[in-house]
């Protein structure tokens, strides 16, 4: 591997308040770090929807850092614990998908702490130049190796609404338990994110697959490393639900196709 | 001003009001001033000595205690100035005469030969390059480096034009000829004119203290002895080496610098007793930034106390010493001497104690003092208002910016020194004063800002103009800005792209403009600074060309790319070029978005009723709006009811008594006694309170337009030296009550302990220890008041003050040399050994008929300048107990939804700029609810606030920011997610159609809706998903 040479690209969302500013403030302390960073400004961390996390690596970056007040600082009073929560269930995507989750980072830097801006973006750089390029990682998943293929499902996974609500609901759910005003265990919990996930991530991936051309269940579980009987499970579900149909069938498989081309958008 | 004149000055006015005002100086100060009093509804005249306005803060390099770069933050206020529509900058000029009265003055300016007419001239610079002159002393650079016959200030000067200096310029005729714009005038001549405004106010700023009257330091013989202001300048970015850190003798980067402290301050000698109040602070800071400039410096800061008593002084003081490594030694220099081969310096002094030391430095800062402008004098004379006996204005303790002439205020360091946030403040105090004087004529003198219609865009693509800034060399030295123009010009939809000196600069928004309509532009984008400080004034000059205001981009090439990429500029260029790509792309799909008007409820709520709340009340009163005045106590005053009289002696009780009677006779005030605010809902215009009695219920609920947080603090309860414990040991104000009511009276019967003669006062009790690093910045005066007052009755008593530094800033310094010569003892013990009390063995008194024994008091505190412990028999110990933040502002800013700072006290939005603002807009700040400080400043505090708030007041309607979330029903499911990650409470669930209804006068903004929603039917209107992906598909 080129680790020695190779400059990642490095995506940084910067809310207004802290982050941005103390990104300023590095600047205008005269702080060096590496020129690898590209930030994007946004008013407040808790803007930067999971989508957003995964986009840049399907454009292009290695490394994707997400920047918000400290708890307690937020300029919106409680943005950055969303945040928080969001790039925690992103973690979990980006790990189910086979892409380490520590390409994306989260950390809280001031107004003030320009140095402190400086320092993260160095490590995080040194860490991406150790890491090597994302297009030549390494899978860490189950899934025989398809990078492109790996970030389209974890996109269509956190465009999906199943997925949305949970996470718009997890704060809530750990710290004020459930509607019947019972507490939820925070471990029943965390199984639960990773089940939803890897059953989404069955579902978007054959979403993903029947829109890019018609294949047979079999084909699609070899793709995406799974058994063939847990993709007829969700192809039979959205067989039902009208997303998929099926194009033709050959030597006794049927191949399915999506009905749209959009996908889990639409769903619903 | 005593009471009764100003009575008289509320009954003057009347007759005839004028809606204008002169402001004298246009540093800071006046520029606050006169920003504040344009945007509430006055014509202001701002009359400049120099050619351009800007001030002291032009010159300097870096702010304390933030660091921020003094030039970037103050110049959004250079060119609000210039630009205002309210505001006519009259620069080379001065005041000359005044007649009239309060309300309805004729003021005299005289306005000197400027060669070159400012309205044409376009500050191109042409004539600078080709003036065969070049050896004029340039006054901006402190004379270390030279500058033409015909020259500008500093590149963002306002206004942007150029001067001929009449004494050196030869006449050879040559810039006349090169003038492409036809500016020269060299027949132009002095004229006066008359201007009819209804009040003064003065800005004239101080001048640095000159230090070639003193032999001992060799100022003006030894080249390597520069001033603090020369410093300044050779630290500076546009300064004479770019702000690379040379000696001026031979460009040597100096390693061992020394900075003396208290050249011109402090000193009997030169006149100037008093303290200048911000050298301390100022040298430090160049002292970090010299580090920070070449790793390689070594500073020495060589002074007597360490005066950094503001709002995060000291810790900035402990970051100097512990993480730049910056030295600290107490003394005062006795001598400077040069050695002639290298031009190094010598530097003797004795050490604490008492030995002679010398030691070798390559360069010596001298901090000089702060003085009042020579020009104060005569000015004073022509306005009629009386200086005191140093030259600085003279004020009252309660009347902080108001000169002995009624209608004529004075802010800034003219009033006696002090920094930049204390100026602000002072600033929009007088401009507070002087609209309170004229409410009746508000809005009689001004223009309203009218915009052209906004174009009309529908079916035209966007034509995109990218104009990219070199910033001086800030940029342009780093990033290759041409070549970021060039591919600028290969991007998608941009049909313009230029390179400018300076983006931000007046003449270059003439220049945007112009292109928007040459080019049919219909987005901008900007590559420059940050968005932070500069967005509003690129919208402003767009939307003035008939585009909205987010039609508009910005790429932050320097404080994100030049400053930190200066060693890779290859690097750098090829990021600026991506963010410029970046900026682009979101520019192509903006959308022009509706400021929404919101009517402003004219009244205004202020929690707290101290002496802050009270006064800003009175304004606020006084300029004709309603006030809620919410009160925690039964009785109004706060810490007031606790403070008898002043430094100066003036009667405080006396002045509680009349402001609370002022309070009653105006019927405008409501106030809320024994009440407190538990809820406030809302935004700036509109905000919807409850207060309650203290007990619980309801009192009232209110609406209002703005927020005036004036809570005040508390005093600290000594958990040490005996205190609570023995009868004997009090606080400073316990002293001052029992002072003031005759219950001790010194040589007598001293409280109920005895006879006795013997005061052992201990400083710093809480404050800059532990937890507590800060200074409560008014112990060192209470001190030395309560001192003076003991010593005054009896001569004989021995007051012993123990200390760790003297913090008489200013002309309170006057006051602690008074206390010395009556005999007072100062003495200093060290930070880790403080003084001891203790109860000495002997014969036991029965005292107060209660049988409680009693021994005699000691005080054991080790002396530096002896180097030994001494012991000092007390009849009382008196302790200087820290002001602590109450506890109940953390539930007070949760309910404002603003921050606190580290230790509690609340945090204003910038601490430079801004001192009586909070982020959130339409709320204030005012007196000890801020930090620790005194009367006047409180006062002070208290009128910026008030007229702050008047800003807002004012105003019949404000608009509110575009950037708002908005449901598309379409596609909404009525999940109701978004409704609970609404911290604002600005989305309600419409059950009848079941979808997620957005009230935008509520929404700030942030996007956590629309990053929450499960079914994309929310967006962020300035952040949408498709314009942030842009960017992200950019990279």
């Amino acid at each position: 591997m080129e680790s020695e040479t190779f400059e990642p690209k490095i995506v940084a969302f910067l809310c207004n308040w802290c982050s941005y500013a103390g990104a300023d403030l590095a600047g205008t302390s005269r702080l060096y770090y590496p020129a690898n960073v590209r930030a994007i400004r946004v008013m407040c961390s808790g803007r930067v929807d999971p989508a957003m996390m995964i986009r840049p690596f399907i454009d292009g970056a290695d490394g994707v850092l997400v920047l918000g007040c400290h708890f307690g600082d937020c300029h919106y009073l409680t943005g950055n614990y969303q945040t928080d929560q969001r790039v925690r269930i992103v973690w979990e995507v980006l790990r189910q998908v086979g892409v380490d989750p520590g390409r994306l980072h989260l950390d809280w830097v001031s107004a003030a702490e320009g140095a402190r801006f400086a320092e993260i973006v160095e490590e995080f750089c040194n860490r991406m130049r150790h890491m090597g390029p994302l297009q030549a990682s390494l899978p860490s998943g189950p899934l025989p190796y398809d990078l492109p293929l790996a970030l389209a499902i974890a996109a269509e996974i956190v465009e999906g609404e199943r997925f949305r609500w949970l996470l718009g609901r997890l704060r809530e759910l750990r710290e004020q338990g459930s509607v019947y005003g019972e507490r939820i265990d925070a471990a029943r919990l965390e199984q639960l994110v990773r089940d939803v996930i890897a059953e989404e991530y069955v579902r978007a991936g054959v979403q993903v697959l029947a829109a890019r051309e018609p294949l047979s269940v079999k084909d699609m579980a070899s793709k995406l490393g799974l058994a063939a009987r847990d993709v007829l499970k969700q192809v039979a579900y959205l067989k039902k639900r009208g997303v998929l149909d099926i194009y033709d069938v050959r030597q006794q498989s049927p191949r399915y196709q999506s009905t749209t081309r959009i996908g889990v958008d639409d769903l619903g | 001003m005593t009471l009764d004149n100003r009575d008289n000055m509320d009954n003057d006015v009347g007759a005839k009001s004028v809606g204008a005002v002169l402001v004298v100086g246009g540093g800071i100060g006046g520029m606050q001033a006169a920003l504040d009093l344009a945007n509430s509804g006055f014509k202001v005249y701002m009359v400049e000595a120099k050619p351009a306005i800007g001030g002291a803060m032009a010159q300097l390099d870096k702010t304390f205690p933030t660091n921020d770069c003094s030039m970037c933050i103050m110049s959004p206020k250079l060119v609000e100035c210039g630009r205002h529509l309210n505001i006519e900058v009259i620069p080379n000029s001065e005041v000359t005469g005044l007649d009239g009265s309060p309300g309805d003055f004729t003021v005299t300016v005289k306005t000197r030969a400027r060669y070159i007419d400012p309205h044409r001239c376009t500050g191109c610079g042409l004539c600078a390059e080709h003036c065969p002159v070049s050896a004029a002393r340039d006054a901006f650079n402190a004379g270390l480096s030279s500058r033409p016959s015909v020259y500008i200030d500093y590149p963002q000067a306002v206004p942007l034009a150029y001067t001929i200096d009449r004494e050196t310029c030869i006449g050879c005729g040559l810039c006349e000829n090169i003038c492409m714009a036809g500016a020269v005038r060299y027949d132009d001549a002095a004229s006066t004119r008359e201007l009819n405004v209804g009040a003064i106010i003065l800005a004239l700023g101080f001048e640095p203290y000159d230090p070639g009257q003193m032999a001992e330091y060799g100022y003006g013989r030894y080249p390597n002895v520069v001033t603090s202001v020369e410093f300044e300048r050779i630290l500076s970015a546009s300064g004479p080496f770019e702000g690379r850190v040379l000696r001026p003798s031979d460009g040597d980067i100096p390693r061992k610098i020394a900075f003396i402290q208290c050249v011109g301050s402090r000193d009997r000698s030169c006149g100037n007793e008093y303290c200048s109040s911000v050298c301390c602070m100022y040298a430090s800071k160049e002292a970090v930034i010299a580090k920070e400039h070449a790793p390689g410096v070594e500073p020495t800061i060589f002074y007597m106390d360490m005066r950094s008593y503001g709002k995060g002084f000291d810790s900035y003081i402990e970051r100097a010493k512990s993480e730049y490594g910056v030295r600290y030694i107490r003394t005062r220099v006795a001598d400077i001497s040069e050695v002639p081969e290298t031009n190094n310096l010598i530097v003797s002094y004795e050490d604490e104690v008492g030995r002679v030391v010398t030691e070798e430095f390559d360069l010596v800062v001298l901090s000089v003092g702060l003085e009042p402008p020579k020009s104060a004098a005569g000015l004073a004379r022509a306005l009629g208002i009386e200086l005191d006996e140093y030259g600085f204005a003279r004020t009252g303790t309660f009347d902080p910016v108001e000169t002995s002439r009624p209608g004529v205020f004075v802010c800034g360091a003219m009033q006696g020194p002090k920094d930049i946030p204390e100026t602000v403040t002072q600033a929009s105090g007088a401009a507070g004063a002087a609209a309170a004087l004229l409410a009746s004529a508000r809005g009689s003198l001004v223009r309203e800002k009218t915009y052209p219609p906004e174009k009309d865009l529908r079916g035209k693509g966007p034509r995109i103009g990218v104009f990219v800034c070199h910033c001086g060399i800030n940029i342009g030295g780093v990033v290759d800005v041409p070549a970021v123009v060039e591919y600028a010009r290969t991007l998608p939809h941009v049909v313009y792209a230029e390179r400018n000196l300076y983006t931000c600069s007046q003449d270059t928004q003439k220049r945007i403009q112009e292109k928007i309509q040459e080019h049919g532009l219909t987005r901008v984008v900007v590559a420059s600074c940050t968005p932070r400080t500069h967005e509003p004034l690129f919208q402003e000059t767009i939307r003035e060309a008939g585009l909205n205001h987010y039609l508009f981009a910005m790429a932050n090439i320097r404080d994100q790319c030049s400053w930190v990429h200066m060693h890779e500029p290859e690097l750098a260029t090829e990021k600026a070029k991506d963010l410029v790509r970046m900026a682009v792309a979101r520019a192509a799909l903006l959308e022009p978005l509706e400021r929404l008007p919101i009517p402003v409820k004219h009244s205004a709520l202020i929690i707290g009723g101290g002496l802050a709340g009270m006064t800003a009340a009175l304004d606020v009163a006084r300029q004709g709006f309603e006030v809620h005045l919410v009160e925690r106590e039964g009785e109004l005053g706060g810490h007031l009811n606790r403070i008898y009289f002043t430094l100066k002696g003036e009667d405080v009780q006396e002045r509680l008594r009349d402001l609370i009677r002022r309070i009653d006779g105006e019927p405008l005030i409501h106030v809320y006694p024994g009440c407190v605010v538990t809820e406030i809902a809302g935004y700036v215009g509109n905000f919807k309170s409850k207060i309650a009695p203290v007990g619980g219920g309801i009192e009232a609920e209110v609406e209002h337009g703005v927020v005036i947080v004036a809570t005040g603090a508390g005093e600290f309860k000594p958990d040490k030296y005996l205190y609570g414990e023995d009868p004997r040991v009090i606080t400073q104000s316990e002293l001052e009550e029992l002072l003031a009511t005759g219950k001790i009276q010194p040589g007598s019967r001293a409280a109920s302990t005895g006879t006795g003669r013997t005061f052992v006062m201990i400083q710093c009790v809480g404050s800059r220890e532990g937890e507590r690093n800060y200074c409560s910045r008014i112990c060192c005066s209470e001190a030395v008041k309560n001192a003076l007052r003991l010593k005054a009755a009896d001569p004989e008593a021995n007051i012993y003050v123990l200390y760790r530094d003297i913090r008489t800033y200013g002309e309170r310094e006057v006051y602690f040399q008074r206390a010395r010569a009556a005999g007072v003892v100062f003495i200093r013990y060290p930070e880790d050994e403080p003084p001891v009390v203790e109860p000495v063995a002997g014969p036991e008194v029965e005292q107060g008929g209660k049988g409680k024994p009693v021994g005699e008091l000691r005080v054991v505190v080790r002396d530096t300048l002896l180097g030994s412990k001494v012991a000092i028999p007390a009849d009382m110990v008196v302790l200087a107990a820290a002001i602590v933040p109450n506890d109940s502002n953390r539930e007070l800013a949760q309910m404002l939804k603003v921050p606190l700072d580290d230790n509690g006290f609340f945090l204003e939005a910038h601490m430079k700029l801004r001192p009586v603002d909070f982020a959130t807009e339409g709320v204030f700040l005012a007196g000890l609810a801020h930090a620790p400080k005194s009367i006047d400043e409180t006062v002070a505090q208290a009128h910026a606030a008030a007229a702050r708030a008047c800003t807002v007041l004012s105003l019949e309607e404000i608009r509110s920011d575009g950037i708002k979330s908005e449901v598309n029903k379409a596609r909404c499911s009525g999940c109701g997610m978004c409704v609970d990650v609404c911290q604002y409470k600005a989305i309600e669930l419409d059950f009848k159609e079941r979808v997620a209804k957005i009230n935008a006068a509520l929404c700030k903004g942030c996007g956590a809706c629309a990053a929450t929603c499960r079914c994309g039917a929310i967006t962020l209107k300035g952040f949408t998903d498709e314009e942030i992906l842009a960017e992200v598909n950019a990279i």
